[in-house]
C-alpha cells in the first residue's frame, strides 16, 4: 500500500469516525426516538379511509406549556364537508405511557366542515399524537396526527 | 500528546498537498469533538438552552378571576397581612412564617410549621403566579383560592372567615374598603360571631352553620378578597436571573461561549446531561424549569406520614371549591377559566402525581419533595438516577444510570440556578 493510499484510508476513517462520533451523541441527547418514517403532516386520511382531516393551530409554531386552539377542517374523500359531526379528542406521548395535562374539547361547529378545538397542551418536548375520533351520521372513524415538539 | 508528535512527524514526511489533507481531517475532527467538550453547543442545543433563559420569559398572564390582582395597592395590603401572625389561631403564624422571603419564599424544613406540623413541604412562591394549579397536587386554581386553604386548615394558620374578616375591619378597614367597598356590618356579633367557618373546629363550625345565607356570603366575600389581596401581593414575586442566564445569554449563534468563563466544566457537563441524557427538560422545561403539570416519579414515602395520593385528591378538591375560577366569588367569565374548563379529572395517571416544582434557586429551597423526603440535591439526583419504585399508580421514571462524576457533574449545574445576587 502506498503511503497516498494509506493517507486517503486514515481521511476516510477519520471522516467516518468524526460523523459517527457527532451522529451518535446527537442522538444520546434526544429523549424520544419515534419510527424513522412517521408522517407529520397537518392533512391525514383516517384510519378506516372515510374521512380526510386538517388542523390549523392558532399558534404557531407549537409551543410547550401553553393552552393552545386548534380549527380542525373535515371533510370526505371527495372532499365535501363534514358537518354536525360528534368529535372527541385526546393526545397521547406514545412513548412516556401518558397523554396531555388538559382534557381538550371541541367547543364549535364554525361551518363548512371546521371544527373550533380548546384546550390543547403538550407539556413536553417529544413525539406526540393527536388522535380525533370522528362521529359523522353514524359512520366513525379516527383521525391521527403526529407532532414533533 | 505522544501521539500527537508522532502523527506530525508521519504527516511531515508527506508534502504539502498530503498535509492539507491530514490538517482538513484533523480539523475535522476537533470541530465534532468540541461540541463534545466544554462549551460548543450544537444548533438544536442551544434552541433548548434559550427557552431555559429567563429573558424568554412571557410577561405574567392576567389572572381574570381576580379583579385586583393587578393592583398596586391590593399587592401593599397583601404584602402587610402576608407577614402579619395576627392572621392565625395563635397569633404567631403568617404566611411568611413557612414562606420566607431570605429563603426564596420557602422554610428550609421538611414540614411546614403552623399552629402545628404540617404534612406538606412549602413549596416556593417565586414565579407560581404563572402557574394554572396551586399547592403539591392543584388543589387551588389561583393564588387567591390558594391563599385561602391555609388559613382555615387547623394545623396551618388555624383560623376561620369570619375571624378573618373581623380582624381586617379592626386592623386593615381603610385599605379594604378603598379596593372593595364597605364591609358588611361586623360590629353585630350576634350575626357576624368572633369564631365561624366550615372548618374542623366543632363550635366555629357550628356557628357558621346558623348563619344567614345573606351574611355567609358577606363574609365569603370578604374571605375572597383577602386571598385577592394576598396573591396580588405573591403576583410580584418573580424569578430573577441566575449564573445559568448569564451563560445563555453569552452563547453567540455557534453556541460558543464568550469573554470570561461563567460556568465550570463540569457545570457545563452537568447541563449537556441535563438537557440530553438525564431526560430532566421533560418536565422541568422553559424558562422557570417547569411545566406545571403532575408527575408520578416514583417518590418514596415518609415515615409517620400516610401517603399522599397526589393530583387525583387535588383535581376533585378543585372541582369542588367554591372558591374557585367558576364559583360565585371569581371575578372571570366562566369561558375564561379554561384550566378548569380543560383539565383531567380522573385516570390512572393522576394516583401519586404530584406538580412539577421550578428548579430555579433549587440549591437554596431544599429539603426536596412534598414532603422534604429527599434532604440534599446529591440525594434527589440519585432518586432520578435510580429510577425509583412507585408505591402507587404508574411510575414514570426510567432508569438512567449516570456514572457518579455525570450525577455530581448535574448537580452541580443545578446549583448555577440560583439568583446571581446570592450566587
Amino acid at each position: 500500500m502506498s503511503r497516498l493510499s494509506r493517507l486517503r484510508s486514515l481521511f476516510i476513517l477519520l471522516v467516518v469516525l468524526s460523523s459517527a462520533g457527532c451522529a451518535g451523541s446527537m442522538g444520546m441527547h434526544m429523549s424520544s426516538n419515534p419510527p424513522a418514517d412517521l408522517d407529520y403532516s397537518a392533512t391525514r386520511t383516517s384510519d378506516n379511509g372515510l374521512f380526510r382531516a386538517t388542523y390549523t393551530s392558532a399558534t404557531t409554531p407549537l409551543a410547550i406549556n401553553e393552552l393552545l386552539t386548534w380549527t380542525l377542517h373535515v371533510e370526505t374523500m371527495e372532499g365535501a364537508p363534514v358537518e354536525g359531526a360528534i368529535i372527541g379528542v385526546s393526545g397521547d406521548m406514545p412513548e412516556h405511557g401518558h397523554g396531555m395535562p388538559t382534557q381538550p374539547q371541541v367547543t364549535a361547529e364554525l361551518g363548512g366542515g371546521d371544527y373550533r378545538v380548546e384546550g390543547m397542551q403538550f407539556q413536553m418536548g417529544g413525539w406526540w399524537i393527536v388522535i380525533f375520533a370522528i362521529d359523522a351520521g353514524g359512520v366513525q372513524d379516527t383521525v391521527t396526527f403526529n407532532l414533533k415538539l | 500528546m505522544r501521539h500527537r508528535r508522532l502523527f506530525a512527524h508521519w504527516i511531515g514526511g508527506l508534502g504539502w498537498r498530503r498535509w492539507l489533507v491530514g490538517a482538513l481531517a484533523i480539523g475535522l475532527l476537533a470541530a465534532c469533538t468540541a461540541g463534545l467538550g466544554d462549551g460548543g453547543w450544537r444548533a438544536e442545543e442551544l434552541s433548548v438552552l434559550r427557552t431555559l433563559a429567563l429573558d424568554t420569559l412571557k410577561p405574567l398572564p392576567p389572572d381574570p378571576s381576580n379583579a385586583a390582582a393587578d393592583d398596586p395597592a391590593a399587592a401593599g395590603l397583601g404584602a402587610r397581612i402576608f407577614f402579619d401572625t395576627r392572621f392565625s389561631g395563635n397569633g404567631a403564624v403568617a404566611c411568611a412564617s413557612c414562606h420566607m422571603p431570605e429563603r426564596h419564599f420557602t422554610d428550609g424544613r421538611p414540614f411546614g410549621v403552623g399552629v402545628d406540623v404540617i404534612p406538606l413541604n412549602a413549596m416556593t412562591l417565586v414565579g407560581a403566579a404563572y402557574s394554572s394549579w396551586q399547592t403539591w397536587n392543584g388543589k387551588a386554581d389561583s393564588q387567591w383560592a390558594q391563599a385561602l386553604l391555609p388559613l382555615e386548615n387547623a394545623l396551618e394558620h388555624g383560623g376561620d372567615r369570619t375571624f378573618y374578616a373581623h380582624l381586617i375591619a379592626e386592623h386593615y378597614a381603610n385599605e379594604y374598603t378603598a379596593l372593595f367597598g364597605a364591609l358588611p356590618e361586623l360590629g353585630d356579633v350576634a350575626r357576624f360571631p368572633r369564631h365561624a367557618g366550615p372548618v374542623e373546629d366543632a363550635a366555629a363550625r357550628a356557628a357558621w352553620e346558623q348563619m344567614d345565607f345573606a351574611d355567609q356570603n358577606a363574609v365569603n366575600q370578604v374571605f375572597a378578597n383577602l386571598g385577592k389581596v394576598l396573591a396580588a401581593y405573591e403576583r410580584t414575586l418573580l424569578p430573577r436571573p441566575a449564573r445559568f442566564d448569564r451563560y445563555v445569554a453569552s452563547l453567540d449563534d455557534a453556541g460558543r461561549s464568550q469573554g470570561e468563563p461563567i460556568l465550570s466544566a463540569d457545570e457545563i457537563a452537568g447541563l449537556r446531561i441535563f438537557i440530553g441524557k438525564g431526560r430532566c427538560t421533560e418536565c422541568h422545561n422553559g424558562p422557570r424549569f417547569t411545566n406545571d403539570a403532575f408527575h408520578n416519579t416514583a417518590i418514596p414515602g415518609a415515615p409517620d406520614i400516610p401517603l399522599q395520593r397526589g393530583r387525583i385528591d387535588g383535581a376533585a378538591l378543585v372541582q369542588n371549591d367554591i372558591f374557585n375560577c367558576l364559583g360565585p366569588y371569581s371575578d372571570a367569565m366562566p369561558a375564561e377559566c379554561t384550566a378548569l374548563r380543560f383539565m383531567v379529572a380522573e385516570g390512572d395517571t393522576l394516583l401519586g402525581s404530584m406538580k412539577t416544582p421550578t428548579l430555579r434557586n433549587v440549591a437554596k429551597t431544599g429539603p426536596y419533595m412534598h414532603t422534604g423526603q429527599l434532604a440534599t440535591l446529591a440525594d434527589v439526583v440519585a432518586h432520578y438516577n435510580g429510577g425509583g419504585y412507585a408505591l402507587q399508580g404508574h411510575n414514570e421514571l426510567t432508569q438512567l444510570n449516570l456514572t457518579t462524576q455525570e450525577t455530581r457533574q448535574l448537580e452541580a449545574f443545578l446549583r448555577t440556578l440560583t439568583e446571581e445576587a446570592e450566587n
